[in-house]
């Protein structure tokens, strides 16, 4: 059998792909935001349960160490913010294990950047224009949505105050996911079956869709706070477009003794899951340690972004060589 | 058999779902930034033919499938079971049930290959060739002149195959029909 060696992408789509990188450099330089470049190897990890990090061995100074392929460039860019550099961005080679399909691959480029000082919804607004002015054409209006209301709307039950049972039964009925798989399963990830398979497919068709308020339990490095019905919620946003997750962001969490909270249970709820640990960041604590300006960050996922831009069927249709080819 | 992990999961890959052998077609990720990751899966029923979605968590595992699929040609039917042999030399014979047999009843011939597809080594389904020559036993005599368009009749084939063809066509002719479409193509 001939080996494939031929590019994943056309050259002509490698071609616009450049020439909307270079809108997005130009997009922050207009706005003052600094860009930088970040190590893709780092000595801590992402705890979070839900991704899974590749490591490899290093010879260092310290001799041989496992060093970890970033998942985002976040750590390294919370310790450049604490370190007084102002509002950066990042064009920034990410890896997630295992992730890999039409809208995944293991390896991708993720846009993220950063906004001392800057509220949520005002980078909200950010994104949002960025977003529009790359899209080809108008997508509709930005359409703010709670993620309460949208399981209200779409589902008929509050994500919040439904009982376990009801969330299964709903998940199992709507989900194709048999209900003795899903017995043993918690709030969450009936939750994000319900989002990811019946309502995520439903928003961004005629809007660009930002869901915010999302429950207290999801808000990874975010703060949280009380909504309006006082529920904990996390100070995070989403956006939507043609049933893709685009951009997910952050009122940063910036206690350090609360970030190593969130660390150790991350780490607890891995050993119970019998998943790895993974290797703390204590830099990244040292950093929130020292201070870092309150602020809101966001991580777009560019590869996606641009799939819609240039109208391609699947992620691999804009990247050079997709991670079955190279 | 080995067991599949929901990366494994590529076309074609035969698992146990149910208590029946699969077919998965196709496989997708579904998965949050922040959150659990799903694989939505597509999967045909071996037994049934029959296409189906089901939803699993990534990393889950579902048992390989000891389905194969092999070259047979067909010889008799006793009345009862329906009998194939390889065509690898080794004379090596299957019988087949109806149920397993299904619409490739109406396809029939001897000496024609036939993909069985085996699980367990037990033939649970039978395809056909995509092109297959057959003789018209029965059909409406042939309107001379009119062999370029317009009209069609049915005829019998001698498989037991009934299938629309040009007014032209007379008793006795061998035909080429594509088994898919169950649609006449020409004259052999």
């Amino acid at each position: 059998m001939a080996i494939d060696w031929q590019p994943s992408a056309s050259i002509e789509t490698l071609r616009e792909r450049a020439r909307l990188m270079a809108k997005v450099r130009a997009f922050f330089a207009q706005r003052d935001v600094l860009e930088v470049e970040t190590p893709v190897l780092g000595q801590g990890g992402s705890t979070d349960i839900h991704l899974v990090s590749l490591h490899t061995l290093a010879r260092t100074d310290k001799g041989q160490r496992r060093l970890w392929l970033q998942t985002s460039p976040e750590y390294h860019m919370k310790r450049l913010l604490a370190a007084g550099s102002g509002p950066i961005f990042q064009l920034a080679r990410s890896f997630r294990d295992g992730e890999i399909g039409g809208r995944h691959n293991i390896e991708f480029t993720m846009l993220e950047w950063y906004r001392p000082q800057f509220t949520l919804n005002k980078l909200i607004e950010e994104s949002t224009t960025l977003i529009m002015s790359l899209l080809p054409s108008y997508p509709g209006p930005v359409v703010q949505h709670r993620y309460r209301e949208l399981f209200h709307t779409h589902l008929e039950i509050d994500p919040f105050t439904s009982s376990l049972e009801t969330l299964r039964a709903l998940a199992a009925e709507r989900t194709q996911m048999p209900a003795h798989a899903l017995a043993g399963e918690g709030r969450n990830t009936c939750l994000d079956l319900l989002m990811g398979m019946v309502i995520e497919p439903l928003l961004g068709q005629y809007e660009l869709s930002v869901v915010i308020d999302y429950p207290a339990s999801q808000a990874a490095l975010a703060q949280r706070h009380q909504d309006g019905d006082g529920e904990w919620v996390a100070s995070r946003f989403e956006i939507y477009l043609k049933g893709l997750e685009l951009a997910n962001g952050y009122q940063e969490l910036t206690d350090a003794s609360e970030q190593r909270a969130r660390f150790a249970e991350d780490n607890a709820e891995r050993r119970r899951l019998g998943l790895p640990e993974v290797d703390i960041d204590e830099r990244l604590l040292a950093a929130l340690e020292h201070g870092m300006p309150e602020g809101a960050g966001v991580a777009l996922g560019i590869d996606r972004l641009i799939q819609l831009t240039l109208g391609k069927a699947r992620l691999q249709d804009v990247l050079a060589f997709a991670t079955p080819n190279c | 058999m080995a067991n599949y992990s929901t990366n494994e999961f590529k076309g074609g890959l035969k698992v146990m779902l149910d208590g029946d052998p699969c077919s998965i077609v196709e496989n997708e990720l579904v998965k949050p930034g922040k959150g659990q990751a799903f694989n939505r899966v597509k999967l045909r029923n071996l037994m049934t033919g029959r296409v189906g979605e089901r939803t699993f968590k990534s990393g889950d595992s579902l048992e390989g499938a000891d389905v194969m699929d092999l070259e047979m040609e067909y010889l008799y039917n006793d009345g009862d079971m329906w009998h194939f042999m390889k065509t690898d030399g080794s004379f090596e014979q299957y019988a087949v049930e109806k149920k397993a047999l299904g619409d490739t009843e109406k396809w029939l011939k001897e000496q024609v290959p036939y993909t069985i597809t085996l699980w367990n080594d037990k033939a649970i389904s039978v395809t056909p060739p995509n092109f297959i020559e057959l003789e018209v036993v029965e059909t409406d005599p042939g309107l001379k002149g009119d062999t370029a368009q317009g009209g069609s009749k049915p005829a019998t084939l001698s498989s037991g195959a009934v299938v629309r063809v040009p007014l032209f066509i007379n008793q006795g002719e061998v035909l080429k029909i594509d088994t898919r479409s169950g649609e006449y193509v020409s004259r052999a």
